[in-house]
């Protein structure tokens, strides 16, 4: 435990600071309602024509598009940015300069801003979608309950898992940027990619049949599409054990990725600055 | 000098400076052209799924989706003195050196930056209308043509209003806040699906209030040589997007409000 604590502190010291920005979340939260809606919107139109060619049912991809947008901040979109003002300012030097594990500390800080920024416009989704919505009679636009108390718990470490990994990934970005300086270049390949193969842009179900094998077996796929769907039990059993194992292997995979490109980046960086 | 010709330089001197990176610049203009080209593989997949929807096919909704993405591209490369007007001017106080000088502000701001990176947008949609022209009919003669001009042209107006509204609301926030975004950009997603397949008051909205139906929807429907689904009369199709430039315009009467009650951050 006494190992434990400078990466504590440093996470509770980046969620305390990030929480103090309300402004910042007030307006996030706008922008995902309307989001929400426009998605709902579309896929009310187009199950209008024809819901049996839909994998899964309008209300679940209803829930689908409110639990996205409640933790759209939790996904690894960008590089955390004080990881390249840091760099480019040579303040890294301090940070190399702690007796502690790079890459612990690194992802502890990572963990804290993702999740104080998520945190907030999350309780705020689930007030507006999970409360105000049914309690306005728009109870068919709602975002509603896991279906069970199997899929409710099965979504904790879905949860927990999809966390680490997204943390794992804005790592991956950290370090890139750490070696190049800049973090443009990283994030602007880091966002589409996220946008559509974590299911973000749809359910990947519904892209063409042909593209599953692949679709359902890339890590970022355990970011959006698998989580959800074992939240509204569309994987349940068997199938949502596999799904967890998906995730928790990419964790695994890419955190030991991060390591080694941590010690490798390191020992080669120049300090910038004065 | 007269204004046009101010501008001009002001676009010229920007041009200039970004063609000093050519490299960082063609970069920047790829990558805003894969992160935007994105949104058609979601549209191409669920009229892949469902098939026709509203009675739109996939060609014709690669049309109303082409059609608003050359209009924000274009719009976005022009207006970015006003999207940070808020942080860059009003918090930094260098709105006082632009009121400073004896020319409009809203045309220097207008001229602060060129963005060509912002092309990158316009690339893919001119892609996806060259595709949609081989999978629908679109008779593209000298009236089809035109008409595709005025929209685009209606369009810039209205986006260009929007974003000058989001620079006249930083005169009472200071900062410049991001909840625009729910009509520049969230208006784009939204323009990229035929208007028919929405709810009323969502369709009211995108027709009376932010008329973004005007400069996409409704001028895309007379390319098309199509009637309204919903029963806008005929004539009114094409000039539909004349509503852009009333919205420029009140936009403009709100942004004047908004600079007499202008007061120095004094840093």
């Amino acid at each position: 435990m006494q190992a434990l604590r400078p990466y504590l502190a440093a996470f509770r010291a980046r969620f305390q600071l990030m929480l103090q920005y309300r402004a910042a979340a007030l307006a996030g939260f706008a922008t995902q309602c309307w989001w929400g809606v426009l998605r709902i919107m579309i896929f009310a139109a187009f199950y209008g024509v024809h819901a049996a060619a839909a994998p899964i049912s309008l209300a679940d991809a209803i829930t689908y598009v409110w639990l996205g947008q409640a933790l759209l901040a939790l996904l690894p979109w960008v590089a955390d940015p004080e990881i390249g003002q840091a760099v480019r300012s040579g303040g890294i030097g301090y940070d190399r300069l702690r007796p502690l594990d790079a890459y612990s500390y690194w992802y502890a800080r990572t963990l804290g801003w993702m999740l104080a920024r998520a945190a907030p416009r999350a309780a705020l989704m689930a007030l507006a979608a999970g409360l105000v919505l049914p309690l306005a009679g728009l109870g068919a636009w709602a975002w509603q309950p896991p279906p069970s108390l199997a899929a409710a718990l099965l979504f904790v470490p879905a949860f927990a898992l999809m966390t680490a990994l997204g943390a794992a990934i804005v790592m991956l970005a950290n370090i890139i940027v750490a070696a190049s300086l800049n973090e443009r270049g990283v994030n602007a390949v880091l966002t589409p990619l996220l946008i559509v193969f974590s299911g973000t842009l749809l359910p990947l179900d519904f892209f063409p049949d042909a593209l599953r094998p692949f679709l359902h077996v890339q890590p970022f796929a355990g970011l959006v599409d698998i989580p959800f769907r074992i939240y509204f039990a569309d994987l349940a059993g068997g199938a949502a054990l596999q799904g967890l194992a998906l995730q928790a292997g990419w964790t695994v995979v890419l955190i030991g990725l991060g390591r080694l490109a941590i010690d490798r980046t390191m020992r080669r960086l120049e300090m910038q600055g004065g | 000098m007269n204004a046009l010709a101010l501008y001009g330089r002001y676009a010229m001197t920007s041009l200039r400076a970004q063609a000093q990176y050519p490299a960082a610049t063609l970069m920047l203009t790829a990558g805003h052209c894969a992160a935007t080209a994105i949104e058609i593989l979601g549209v191409f997949a669920l009229f892949d799924r469902f098939g026709p929807v509203g009675g739109w096919t996939f060609g014709e909704a690669a049309l109303f989706y082409a059609l608003v993405n050359i209009t924000f591209s274009l719009a976005d490369l022009l207006t970015r003195g006003f999207e940070v007007f808020g942080t860059d001017f009003v918090r930094t106080g260098a709105f006082d050196r632009v009121l400073l000088r004896p020319r409009a502000a809203a045309l220097q701001l207008a001229g602060h930056e060129v963005r060509l990176s912002r092309l990158g947008r316009f690339v893919q949609a001119f892609a996806v209308l060259v595709l949609a022209s081989h999978l629908v009919p679109i008779d593209w003669d000298a009236a089809a043509v035109a008409t595709a001009l005025w929209a685009v042209a209606g369009g810039v107006a209205l986006f260009g209003g929007i974003l000058i509204l989001q620079a006249t609301l930083a005169f009472w926030t200071v900062e410049s806040l991001e909840i625009a975004h729910v009509l520049t950009y969230g208006g784009v997603q939204a323009a990229q699906y035929p208007l028919n397949i929405y709810a009323a008051w969502f369709r009211r909205l995108l027709t009376f209030g932010v008329p973004l139906a005007c400069v996409t929807y409704y001028p895309a429907l007379a390319i098309l040589n199509r009637p309204d689904p919903l029963g806008a009369p005929g004539w009114l199709l094409p000039i539909a997007p004349v509503a852009g430039f009333a919205f420029l315009g009140l936009s403009l009467l709100a942004w004047r409000a908004g600079m007499a009650r202008y007061a120095s951050t004094g840093s």
